[in-house]
């Protein structure tokens, strides 16, 4: 993989960093009038998700991460992996536990997910912003609230639970949206 | 007809950076700045921005040109300031001069840089460092319309913001009172760069936030062409203006003596091959015009792009550039 120099550094670069392979979220050249020139940059480490800011001397060369995004549709859980595939070339592609993380209680089957692949594995997938999830269980709630306020918490087919308006019943499908989990609406009707 | 790509044909490129309404409040500036001068009877003056001789300064780099001068191929340099131009002037017998026009470094563009800029540099024969920073706060006033600035030393302002007495501290004590995460080994770094990297992330963010922040008295590590202090002599007679998290101005009440110029600039070159870096030549004509003798004098010099953005607050220098590097 490419070396790159801190004067090719800009968000979205993948680069290593620990071991690990990292995003660059922000980077700033600072050069002081007099004295040398440094880079502050902030990093997102793609596989702990862990955000952190560095500060590199400008001039210096970092090694490329082999990083790529790549959309693929969720199949089905064998239990210890989760399964996508790519719907032109039929391409499947494995993940485990640790590269889903949290993101699990998102997976919606024939849903497009974008799954990061790191020297050909999947390090991290990422779901699509919204998903439309059956509501298993939530207690009844007040009768004739329609305002939505307060709300109260329903479990998910997924097993995710997302706080919901009173009015909304079980067995209801709602629209979630995946990078807050906070419900949108009911989904539109199929 | 020639063949463009896309972003040649797309309809931003060809376009100026700034707006119309600020390129006149630009013009205004511009104006006003050389009413300010006008008025205080110093002589607007030009120096070559190509000459035969680049910058020692290790951290400053200069755009070379080949150049043909009879049957003889040589170097031509694009002056990062008027400096030494201007010493030769004082030197020759001009009086209180400035100038204000292009300086070039060769460097990456950010927000706050750009490889050519306006700079206005301007030198006060009598005055001394503190004399001068009364006439840039009057300045700074003038066209920012800023209450009279703050002053502090260097030594204050790390104590005050960074907690730390660098009179009594060492190596380790400034890599901790730095606390920051770093890819190279900031161990085998000068304590000059260590403390320039304290007063970037620590001081400058606290300082000049309402008003203009003169920083003065820098370690003699870093006076650059300041004289030294006579009774602090780790201390050299230089300053900075912030202003906004804005670097806005460098001043010197100016080192007169040839031979001591002579050791920093061969210090300098010791340095740059530490780096690695191709030495210098160093500037035989303004040798020679220190030799004759520079009159007593403090200079001063300052980004005129920088202190357009903060009069149209602005955070991006190409909002306030014709074109940015860019669309140059």
């Amino acid at each position: 993989m490419a070396n790159f120099s801190t004067n090719e550094f800009k968000a979205g670069l993948k680069i290593m960093l620990d071991g690990e392979p990292c995003n660059i979220l922000e980077n700033e050249y600072v050069k002081p009038g007099k004295g040398q020139a440094f880079n502050r940059v902030k990093i997102r480490k793609l596989i702990s998700a862990k955000v952190l800011e560095k500060t590199f001397r400008s001039g210096e060369s970092v090694e490329g991460a082999d990083v790529m995004d790549t959309e693929l549709a969720y199949l089905y859980t064998d239990g210890e992996f989760w399964h996508f595939m790519n719907n032109e070339t039929f391409e499947q592609v494995a993940a485990d536990a640790k590269a889903l993380g949290d993101n699990v209680k998102w997976l919606v089957e024939n849903d497009v997910c974008t799954i990061t692949l790191w020297n050909g594995s999947p390090i991290v997938v990422t779901p699509p912003n919204f998903v439309e999830i059956e509501i298993t269980e939530t207690d009844p709630g007040l009768k004739g609230d329609t305002a939505g306020t307060g709300g109260k918490p329903a479990t998910l087919a997924t097993g995710a639970v997302v706080r919901v308006p009173l009015f909304v019943q079980t067995g209801e499908v709602i629209k979630v949206d995946t990078r807050n989990g906070e419900y949108v609406s009911r989904a539109s009707k199929a | 007809m020639q063949d463009y790509g896309q972003d040649e044909l797309s309809d931003v490129l060809w376009r100026m950076d700034i707006s119309p309404d600020n390129l006149r409040r630009r013009a205004a500036i511009i104006a006003q700045i050389r009413h300010f001068f006008a008025h205080l009877d110093v002589l607007e003056v030009d120096v070559p921005v190509l000459s035969q001789f680049g910058v020692t300064d290790p951290h400053l780099s200069n755009f070379v040109t080949p150049f043909t001068l009879g049957n003889k191929v040589t170097s031509l340099y694009l002056q990062t300031s008027p400096e030494y131009g201007m010493k030769r002037m004082l030197a020759s017998g001009s009086g209180c001069i400035y100038y204000m026009g292009k300086s070039f470094r060769h460097e990456d563009a950010g927000h706050q840089h750009n490889p050519e800029f306006t700079m206005l540099e301007w030198y006060r024969i009598g005055f001394d460092d503190h004399a001068l920073m009364l006439e840039v706060d009057a300045l700074l006033q003038g066209i920012l319309n800023t209450e009279p600035a703050d002053k502090m030393t260097y030594h204050e302002a790390f104590l005050q913001f960074a907690d730390i007495d660098i009179n009594h501290a060492n190596k380790d004590d400034l890599i901790a009172a730095l606390a920051i995460d770093t890819h190279y080994d900031l161990s085998c770094e000068s304590i000059e760069h260590i403390l320039q990297l304290i007063f970037n992330l620590h001081i400058e963010p606290n300082i000049g936030g309402s008003r203009p922040c003169f920083v003065y008295d820098f370690p003699a590590s870093q006076a650059a062409l300041a004289r030294l202090k006579a009774d602090e002599p780790g201390y050299a007679h230089r300053f900075e203006v912030y202003y906004k998290g804005l670097e806005l101005a460098n001043g010197y009440w100016e080192l007169t003596d040839p031979k001591e110029q002579a050791q920093r600039f061969a210090k300098d070159n010791r340095y740059r091959n530490k780096l690695g870096l191709p030495n210098t030549t160093i500037d035989t004509r303004l040798m020679a015009a220190l030799n004759a003798g520079l009159p007593d004098c403090a200079g001063v010099a300052l980004g005129v792009d920088r202190l357009i953005m903060l009069a149209l607050g602005k955070k991006h220098i190409n909002d306030v550039l014709s074109f940015g590097i860019d669309r140059a």
